[in-house]
């Protein structure tokens, strides 16, 4: 299947073997939308990768920003300012609900309801873009945060909208779940399509919602509580049976949870400094060491690996993408099922091709 | 009962077709020929150059060619030779300037990084969007004549943030206007202490300017990089090579 278009993720291809309509062997092909990315980072300064990394997962710019910032951060020893903190993970979380809602809507689409999801969940994705285009200057490509803070501060007029949009989304996601949960045809393709197991899954590396599927916790908003997450009061949600249908209702609960520590950051930012006075961002050369930054990212763990040799440009820039790895279990999970079932497996991995191949 | 989700799920589209025809909260798109989106302040696309006046765009560039943003870009996309000779700039201070300057949109990624690296505040993201072109090559290469917006121009696509640059800009003026008188105070101070006394000479303005305004072409070889700004005392340079 593919290389064009085996669903409306992008340029991929599984070679299929076939056996009827069930599937004895699967072989993902990627590396069509290989940019060099690792190599082009060590080659240019440290900041010049960050808008490079707008387009490893061009959904979630904002997420690949702030856990580049975080590794260069630990590299260099830079602290944060208070509101910094507050700004990414308001950030952050409409990230997230911009990707699951995406998600959500691609889901749908790759089921064959053509259209009117995916439609409702752009319509929703469309506002939270124009906060950050509004904020940023860019909607997808954001290339906000700075090393030590963010680029600009949001005014008090951009987080009133936020808050609003916020305060409206979970009549949004109530109407999604009418149109969606409780749909017959919905359940019976989803539900016990694409099985992962727990062992399986911590032994291949899963992480993200992919990973809490099949009821493991952890969430390295828990686990690691980088940034300021410890403050906030949310659940993760956890299914059992590690099918599709419970990674559709993860990112449904998880946007759930998302809205709740949007409520509660925007109650307690605080003001004063966006960036650290003493950030630097011309001539910036962190002393030689390495470091490895890491956040929850909406499709499981993204983190940058850093070594730098005391010169401006990193000795070596190496991204650990959630979308690639959470691929690799592809051939396990489509065994045994069907050629219209790949594909909506496919669709629940949640990949953006521009992460898999870098 | 079977069925039911599958209601529920229709009275939702029902409700969303019918909203769409009178509920404003559910108009999502825009006619965009006829009318036009409108842009936030911060929008940002291409870069562009800063000139103080609209009347002499090329010869207030504020840039002064020190190639940071050349250096900082991301993708590479910008081209500076500098000037071999200096002009006065808005504040009166000799500079060099870009002899040419330009930017590879067909390359740029829209980043802002050079904005942010920029120590002069020269160079500025724009908000023109309608720039499609038919020639992939000189129409996606801008020279600096094709760059070079004025400040006024700045002012109204990004009115908050030009008039902090604004303020800023005459704060250092200011500050160096205020060195430097400093400094010719300790100069003065210095000299009356002494026992000679030194000529002061005027700088001659007429010699100082030779090639203001015009553009002076690299002739291969012919000649070696002179010391910028000579002094006066230099004889008068020939005329540059016709156009």
């Amino acid at each position: 299947m593919g290389p064009h278009h085996p669903s409306t993720h992008g340029v991929f291809r599984m070679i299929v073997t076939l056996d009827g309509e069930t599937i004895v062997k699967l072989k993902p092909v990627f590396g069509y939308l290989h940019r060099n990315h690792e190599k082009i980072g060590e080659n240019t300064t440290y900041l010049a990768s960050m808008p490079y990394t707008d387009r490893l997962d061009y959904l979630c710019s904002m997420t690949n920003n702030w856990a580049y910032a975080l590794a260069v951060e630990k590299l260099a020893g830079q602290p944060v300012p208070e509101r910094a903190e507050y700004v990414r993970v308001i950030l952050a979380e409409l990230t997230r609900l911009l990707n699951h809602t995406c998600l959500a809507g691609f889901l749908m689409q790759d089921l064959g309801c053509s259209g009117t999801p995916l439609m409702y969940a752009f319509r929703e994705r469309e506002k939270i873009l124009d906060l950050f285009e509004s904020l940023s200057g860019s909607r997808m490509m954001c290339n906000y945060q700075r090393f030590g803070g963010c680029r600009l501060d949001p005014t008090a007029d951009w987080l009133a909208a936020a808050k609003q949009l916020t305060d409206g989304y979970g009549r949004f996601l109530d109407e999604f779940e009418t149109l969606l949960t409780g749909n017959e045809i919905i359940m019976a393709r989803t539900q016990g399509t694409g099985r992962l197991s727990p062992e399986l899954a911590v032994n291949a590396g899963i992480t993200g919602p992919m990973l809490r599927a099949t009821g493991v916790n952890y969430d390295l908003r828990k686990v690691d509580a980088y940034g300021i997450y410890s403050r906030f009061d949310f659940r993760v949600p956890l299914g059992d049976h590690g099918d599709v249908y419970d990674r559709y209702m993860i990112r449904v609960l998880e946007m759930r949870e998302s809205i709740k520590i949007l409520q509660q950051a925007f109650a307690a930012i605080p003001a004063g400094p966006i960036i650290d006075p003493g950030a630097k961002l011309r001539g910036f050369r962190p002393k030689a060491g390495e470091a490895y930054g890491r956040i929850e990212g909406p499709k499981g763990e993204i983190g940058f690996y850093l070594i730098s040799d005391g010169t401006p440009n990193p000795y070596r820039y190496r991204v650990r993408a959630p979308s690639f790895v959470n691929l690799t279990v592809l051939e396990d999970m489509c065994l045994g099922q069907t050629v219209a079932d790949a594909v909506i497996i496919l669709g629940s991995v949640d990949i953006v091709l521009g992460e898999v191949d870098r | 009962m079977l069925g039911t989700g599958l209601i529920q799920g229709l009275a939702v589209t029902a409700k969303n077709l019918v909203g769409s025809f009178h509920d404003p909260e559910r108009y999502t798109t825009v006619e965009y020929p006829e009318v036009k989106p409108k842009l936030p302040e911060n929008y940002r696309n291409f870069p562009f150059l800063v000139s103080e006046t609209a009347e002499d765009p090329m010869g207030t560039l504020r840039c002064v060619a020190c190639q940071i943003c050349e250096k900082e870009c991301p993708p590479q996309c910008i081209y500076i030779v500098k000037s071999k000779d200096k002009k006065l700039d808005a504040s009166g201070k000799a500079q060099l300037y870009p002899a040419t300057f330009a930017i590879d949109t067909s390359v740029c990624m829209s980043c802002q990084i050079c904005v942010e690296v920029c120590p002069f505040d020269a160079i500025k993201m724009d908000q023109e969007f309608e720039i499609a072109t038919t020639d992939r090559f000189h129409g996606l290469l801008l020279n600096r004549e094709q760059l070079a917006k004025p400040n006024s121009y700045y002012h109204q696509i990004h009115p908050t943030e030009a008039a902090a640059v604004d303020a800023l800009l005459v704060a250092a003026r200011k500050a160096a206007e205020e060195k430097a008188k400093a400094a010719a105070a300790a100069k003065a101070a210095a000299a009356a202490k002494a026992d000679v006394a030194r000529v002061s000479r005027p700088v001659n303005p007429a010699a100082a300017n030779t090639n203001t305004g015009q553009e002076t072409r690299a002739t291969p070889a012919t000649s070696a990089p002179q010391p910028p700004a000579a002094p006066s005392a230099e004889a008068p340079k020939p005329p540059p090579p016709a156009a």
